[in-house]
């Protein structure tokens, strides 16, 4: 269980690293906190000539709210985003979501950034992203752009991140959540993957978004409005459902997703109601 | 602590060589030929061996059974098991040799594969090994008392069938070796972390040709766990070593995870149908058995030990006088079984005590009662078994009565009424389980009829060894006939010898490594089957006690005493009578040493003895069968209260009291260390490890994400209870109890399970998925704007029976073209570059017969395969079936498909139907993915095929998605699709427990270049 060869860059600017993600585009891996892409790279299921090592760019390892966002650098660890003094307060779903991403050993190297760029679909930060409604921000030779969850991940392992773009950031809205966020997840074991995980925020207007990892090959998120009854947000999930279809895996077959998602979905849907009631 | 000296740790030559395997993709399947030229190419690369290199320099390796399916080192001609070793590279480091692993080229010509056992005996079913003429390798039929007579008599019946499933142990650290081949004396000089038996180094020997002391095996002082796990490093040892003789130089190869778990080791899984007559009140009184063992590809020495180890003692702790067994062992497609802790006991009390529980509940009885009525009485040991084991001693009335006292059963009564009532799910679960110790030598032959035995002669016992030296100074060390794995040996060996010599523990130096040119051993020696605390143990006691007595006898010759007279203690030699008339042992023991002038008249000057314990109740199998398996038989009593969530379905152990009699129990804290690592796997049996294949032997559990091994999160406490009636056949009165809680533990829990949900079949693992399957029901139907998303057998096409496979899945494409359009972009080359996903160049080999470089993947996964396509069936414009298959390092897959073309308009229906099967590392480690990236990488060559035949091929780039994403589980490629290409129906597939069929070949080499 050894890579195959591959060069070794370290830029110390982020300029730098954009300028080899140039010259080297669809050849070229980012390594941050490498929780994934050690992995994979050792199975060789990705073999990239080249590996950009961005994990000790300082002007990437920032926390700082701007304006109504929360931006994170893509070097920060999750870790480090755990320990942010706001984050319950500007970001209250994501403090409840990242305590289940991998473990504690996991999420010192692992970074907020990784994770999104992975876009492995049972992934929490995903679901975060697409729940909260933030976005991506990506550098390349030729400028910035800031991508929405939807336009950035878009399939299992898929992004709209173009090979010549670094991701410098993510950005959350500040604040989302906090009239009532609540976040459940199944795995087989403590930091497994989550076979199904289920997010819910109060969005104004007595509404409640609630968004689902794990079941299909993004996160999918739908608004549940304050007009439903409890009965009809149960037929809404049930409908949910079907909608996603789910998959099956080693662990879990699309069923017991379905049966998870319609077990799970209207609760946190009650209790973000009646935290935000 | 981190002082600890492991085989990997240890130093090497300069100029060592590294070894990487290359492995097969294939459960099943013929070499046709190997092309090694590349990889010996690759600069750094010292040597390729392949199974003719391993054939034509040593034999295959000697089984117990008397059958044609010979294994070397290496497979020759036909692989039988995803992860079979097929090649090695030896190169200047282990990344060199895995660039070069990456370089041979293996052609392979697939065969049917089977893993069931049940369809493995059956006379239809792919033989593994032709000359043995099927996979049923033996037949033994067994019979003490009478049971027919009993179940004619019977007031009822009760019957279960319970299949125990495949999973391993993994150590931490996996197989080591560094072979040097000495051309001095032609010999081999291995260093490995083996765990015995020994008697597997005759086997080695005689695979490498050469007489034992030419096989010199050295074990390391420390090895990072191994429960029965690294007997299985022996092939390699034997792979090493001739790699060795062909290099000239020594070669290490150390195992990583991904080989580990695809080839080391797995217990062999057993479908038993078992069958109870049974009296009005719950009294068992005969019992018959048909057990089905699964051995995997190989029968590998020792094997099937699993099926025999446990013989004598089938009835487990009950008083069962009649018995009825017939024991099969069956080959499939799966790794080959070995040793795996509890070895044969969690199979056999997975049957027998959930039948103990199904005859409480079939007759409305206590569980406890029907327990108790069958219990062996107190006061009849030694207790002889009708099967012939010799249960040394217990009392367990006792046991049980302890267990459930102080309030213990009452609490798990009052837990259960109390979550009743709140409608929550709670079982209780019992198991009584007799637990073996020490191994008799010659249990396995009772495979082979008696007239055999005798013409063989007879096999038993089980020899310990071990030896105390005394230096000059009279400082103490001892060595010994086992491999340590961490269960503290050297703790309790000091220990027990401290305790005859009266020195400090501390002060004796244990060497536990084991060097087979220098040390003492026997076939017994290594740690297994639990032969520590009546094996080495007491021949540890045997060889200080003969020490104390030389050491007496000298002592009372200087101190002008007897030797009934001269007291150990504190360090010291001295008088009972006169405590001051005394000496330091180290000065009284350094005479043997330095004054040979005054060893008394009967002793030899030196000090050093080596014991041997050799019990004689291990006797050899007798003319009916009867065999005492083990030396000791200690007793586990567990009681657990499960609740079963409603949401998630898991599993949660809410209380588990586990009680022992162990006999004497050596070292207290050890031996708790043990039963909580016992308790541990046992868990992990019951709720997580599995190994799984899939139905065309692809392995699918490859990594620690898909293969789980409960986490220290994952653990409950255990409540540890102990009696002690010491073994009347063992000087320290101690038995073996580190397996107890392997065997007890797993269906404890099923029991529970059963229990909480009334239910007769509990599958192990029990997992939240299965309990899922289960308890939900059938599930709501969808809504009706979303019919076509839901698995439904009647949408299964007509042709569907022809295409299987274990991914299945079907769909659907409308193109803005003629069929006759995409008909001859189908088959033409030029196109297919274009419509094939990752396609570098294609190769028309002939008619309707493709093959193409590919590079396939979803996200940055990414592999280069070998894709060979054959287009048959061809109904111009209208339809072809599609078969073929990729190949590449991260594995292979076959696949087969139908197209089917139906002009709409000005449009064309494309339907397609695919069967695929994934297999080798993609398939062992893309566990949770693999599925649903063959669907997306098939379903974007019909999208490809769309665009191509509509020439918009390169249309729109896959760019950002649109912000809403499609409803259904629908295709990745959605974006690309633009108008021409319409997905109407999202591709879909249906689940593996569905009737399957459908596949694609080519399909899969469809695993598309996306990113």
């Amino acid at each position: 269980m050894k890579p195959a060869p591959f060069t070794y860059l370290r830029p110390d600017s982020v300029g730098e690293a954009v300028a080899a993600l140039s010259a080297h585009g669809g050849d070229a891996r980012v390594l941050a906190g490498g929780q994934s892409l050690m992995a994979m790279l050792n199975l060789r299921l990705v073999e990239p000539s080249v590996l950009v090592d961005i994990s000790r760019l300082e002007e990437l390892r920032t926390i700082r709210l701007e304006g109504n966002m929360i931006e994170v650098g893509a070097a920060v660890t999750q870790a480090e985003l755990l320990a942010w003094p706001e984050l319950d307060e500007q970001a209250p779903f994501i403090a409840r979501a990242l305590p289940w991403v991998g473990h504690f050993q996991t999420r010192n190297r692992g970074t907020v950034c990784g994770s999104i760029a992975h876009a492995d679909p049972s992934s929490e930060l995903p679901l975060s992203l697409t729940l909260l409604g933030g976005e991506v921000v990506l550098r390349s030779a030729s400028g910035e752009r800031r991508l929405t969850a939807a336009q950035f991940q878009t399939g299992m392992l898929q992004t709209g991140r173009r090979a010549d773009e670094l991701i410098t950031a993510v950005r959350f809205p500040a604040g989302v959540g906090a009239n009532g966020a609540a976040f459940r997840e199944v795995a087989r074991r403590h930091g497994d993957f989550a076979i199904v995980s289920v997010g819910a925020v109060a969005s104004g207007g007595g509404s409640v978004r609630i968004g689902v990892g794990g079941v299909t090959d993004t996160p999918r998120c739908i608004e549940i409005g304050a007009e439903l009854s409890s009965v009809d947000v149960v037929e809404r999930i049930g409908h949910l459902a079907w909608e996603l279809g789910g998959y099956d895996d080693v662990h879990a077959s699309a069923r017991y997703r379905r049966d998870l998602v319609r077990r799970i979905a209207p609760k946190l849907i009650g209790e973000v109601r009646a935290c935000s009631a | 602590m981190g002082a600890g000296r492991y085989a990997d740790d240890m130093p090497v030559a300069a100029g060592t060589l590294h070894g990487a395997v290359v492995r097969s993709p294939h459960a099943h399947a013929m070499i046709r030929s190997i092309d090694t030229s590349k990889a010996l190419a690759l600069p750094g690369v010292h040597a390729v061996l392949t199974g003719e290199d391993v054939r034509a320099l040593s034999d295959p390796f000697l089984v117990v059974l008397k059958q044609p399916i010979d294994q070397w080192a290496l497979a020759v001609e036909r692989v039988r098991h995803v992860g079979e070793a097929v090649a090695l590279v030896v190169a200047d480091d282990r990344y060199i040799a895995e660039d070069g692993a990456d370089l041979i080229e293996v052609d392979y010509e697939p065969l049917p594969a089977v893993i069931d056992p049940r369809e493995a005996v059956k006379a239809d079913a792919p033989v593994l090994h032709p000359a043995a003429g099927g996979n049923e390798l033996s037949v033994r039929d067994f019979v003490y008392g009478e049971p027919d007579k009993a179940f004619a008599q019977a007031d009822r019946t009760v019957s279960l069938e319970v299949e125990y499933p495949r999973s391993s142990y993994t150590p931490m650290e996996c197989f080591v070796v560094v072979a040097n081949y000495l051309r001095g004396d032609e010999s081999y000089d291995v260093l490995a972390n083996f765990q015995g038996p020994f008697s597997i180094h005759p086997v080695m020997a005689r695979a490498l040709r050469v007489p034992g002391t030419k096989l010199r095996l050295r074990i390391p002082a420390d090895s990072g766990g191994s429960f029965g796990i690294k007997l299985s490093v022996f092939p390699y040892i034997v792979l090493m070593a001739l790699a060795s003789k062909i290099t000239g130089r020594p070669v290490k190869w150390v195992e990583d995870r991904l080989e580990h778990l695809q080839a080391a080791n797995s217990c062999p899984n057993r479908v038993t149908k078992i069958e109870a007559a049974v009296e009005k009140d719950g009294r068992v009184t005969a019992l018959r058995f048909d057990n089905l063992d699964d051995y995997g590809g190989y029968l590998r020495a020792p094997m099937p030990g699993p099926l025999y180890r446990m013989h004598g003692a089938t009835t487990g702790a009950y008083d069962i006088r009649n018995l009825a067994m017939t024991n099969r062992v069956v080959l499939t497609n799966k790794m080959p079984a070995a040793l795996v802790r509890g070895f044969g006991g969690p199979q056999l009390y997975l049957a027998l005590e959930r039948l103990m529980q199904r005859i409480a509940v079939e007759l409305d009885l206590n569980p406890l009662d029907v327990i108790r009525r069958n219990l062996i009485p107190a006061g009849s040991f030694p207790y002889r078994t009708c099967a012939g084991a010799l249960y040394d001693s217990g009392d367990y009335q006792l046991a049980i009565d302890t267990a459930l006292g102080d309030g213990r059963l009452d609490d798990l009564l009052a837990r259960r009424e109390a979550a009743r009532k709140q409608g929550r799910i709670y079982g209780i679960g019992f198991a009584t389980v007799v637990e073996p110790g020490m191994s008799n030598m010659g249990y396995l032959s009772t495979i082979l009829p008696a007239q055999v035995r005798e013409r063989q002669g007879p096999k038993n016992g089980a020899v310990s060894m071990v030896t105390v030296n005394v230096d000059a100074v009279g400082t103490v060390s001892v060595t010994a006939d086992l491999t340590v794995q961490g269960q503290g040996h050297a703790t309790a060996i000091s220990q027990i010898v401290a305790d005859q010599l009266g020195i400090d523990p501390e002060d004796i130096s244990i060497n536990l490594e084991l060097d087979t040119q220098k040390d003492q051993w026997s076939i017994a020696a290594g740690t297994y089957s639990c032969r520590f605390s009546p094996g080495t143990a007491v021949a540890a006691h045997i060889a200080a006690q003969r020490i104390r007595d030389k050491v007496a006898r000298i002592a009372a010759k200087q101190l002008n005493t007897l030797v009934d007279d001269i007291v150990f203690g504190n360090g010291r030699v001295y008088s009972r009578s006169n405590p001051d008339n005394g000496a330091a042992f180290g000065r009284i023991a350094g005479t043997a040493h330095w004054s040979p002038v005054m060893m008394p008249d009967e002793d030899d000057p030196g000090l050093s003895e080596m014991a041997v314990w050799s019990p004689p109740e291990l006797a050899p199998p007798t003319a009916k069968d009867e065999i005492n398996t083990s030396l000791t038989y200690g007793f586990v009593f567990d009681m657990c209260g499960v609740e079963i969530d409603p949401v998630t379905m898991q599993v949660r152990v809410d209380r588990y009291v586990s009680m022992h009699d162990a006999g004497a129990l050596i070292n207290p804290l050890l031996a708790e260390g043990q039963i909580h690592g016992a308790f541990v796997q046992g868990l992990a049996s019951a709720l997580y490890e599995e190994i799984t294949y899939d139905e065309s032997g692809a392995l699918e559990t490859g990594t620690f994400a898909e293969y789980l091994v409960p986490t220290a999160c994952e653990v409950p406490a255990v409540e540890l209870l102990h009696i002690e009636t010491p073994s009347p056949f063992t000087p320290l009165g101690a038995k073996g109890l580190a397996e107890g809680n392997c065997m007890s533990t797993p269906v404890c829990i099923a029991n529970a399970v059963a229990d909480a949900l009334n239910v007769r079949d509990v599958p192990l693992p029990i997992t939240p998925n299965r309990l899922n399957a289960i308890v939900a029901g059938a599930e709501p139907a969808p809504p009706p704007d979303l019919k076509a998303a839901a698995p439904a057998a009647a949408e299964v096409p007509a042709d569907k029976d022809a295409i299987t496979g274990a991914i299945t899945g079907d769909g659907e494409v409308v193109v803005k073209a003629d069929p006759a359009a995409i008909w001859d972009a189908l088959l033409d080359p030029q196109s297919l570059k274009a419509i094939i996903p990752g396609c570098h160049a294609v190769e028309a080999v002939s008619e309707n017969h493709y093959r193409a470089e590919v590079s396939l993947g979803v996200g940055p996964i990414r592999g280069r395969f070998t894709a060979d396509v054959h287009l048959s069936d061809l109904v111009e414009h209208r339809a072809a079936k599609l078969s073929g298959t990729l190949s590449g390092p991260l594995g292979k897959a076959e696949g087969r498909g139908r197209v089917t073309l139906a002009g709409e308009g000005d449009s064309t229906r494309i339907g397609y139907t695919y069967g695929v099967d994934v297999g080798g590392k993609v398939a062992s480690v893309g566990g949770r993915m693999i599925r649903r990236a063959a669907q997306l990488i098939i379903g974007e060559f019909f999208e490809r095929l769309g665009r191509v035949a509509t020439g918009g091929e390169n249309g729109k780039a896959a760019a950002a998605a649109d912000a809403a994403q499609p409803a259904a589980p629908a295709g990745t490629a959605s974006d690309e699709a633009a108008a021409d290409a319409t997905p109407k129906t999202p591709p879909r597939e249906t689940a593996p427990e569905a009737p399957s069929t459908g596949a694609s070949s080519w399909l899969k080499r469809l695993f598309g270049d996306k990113s």
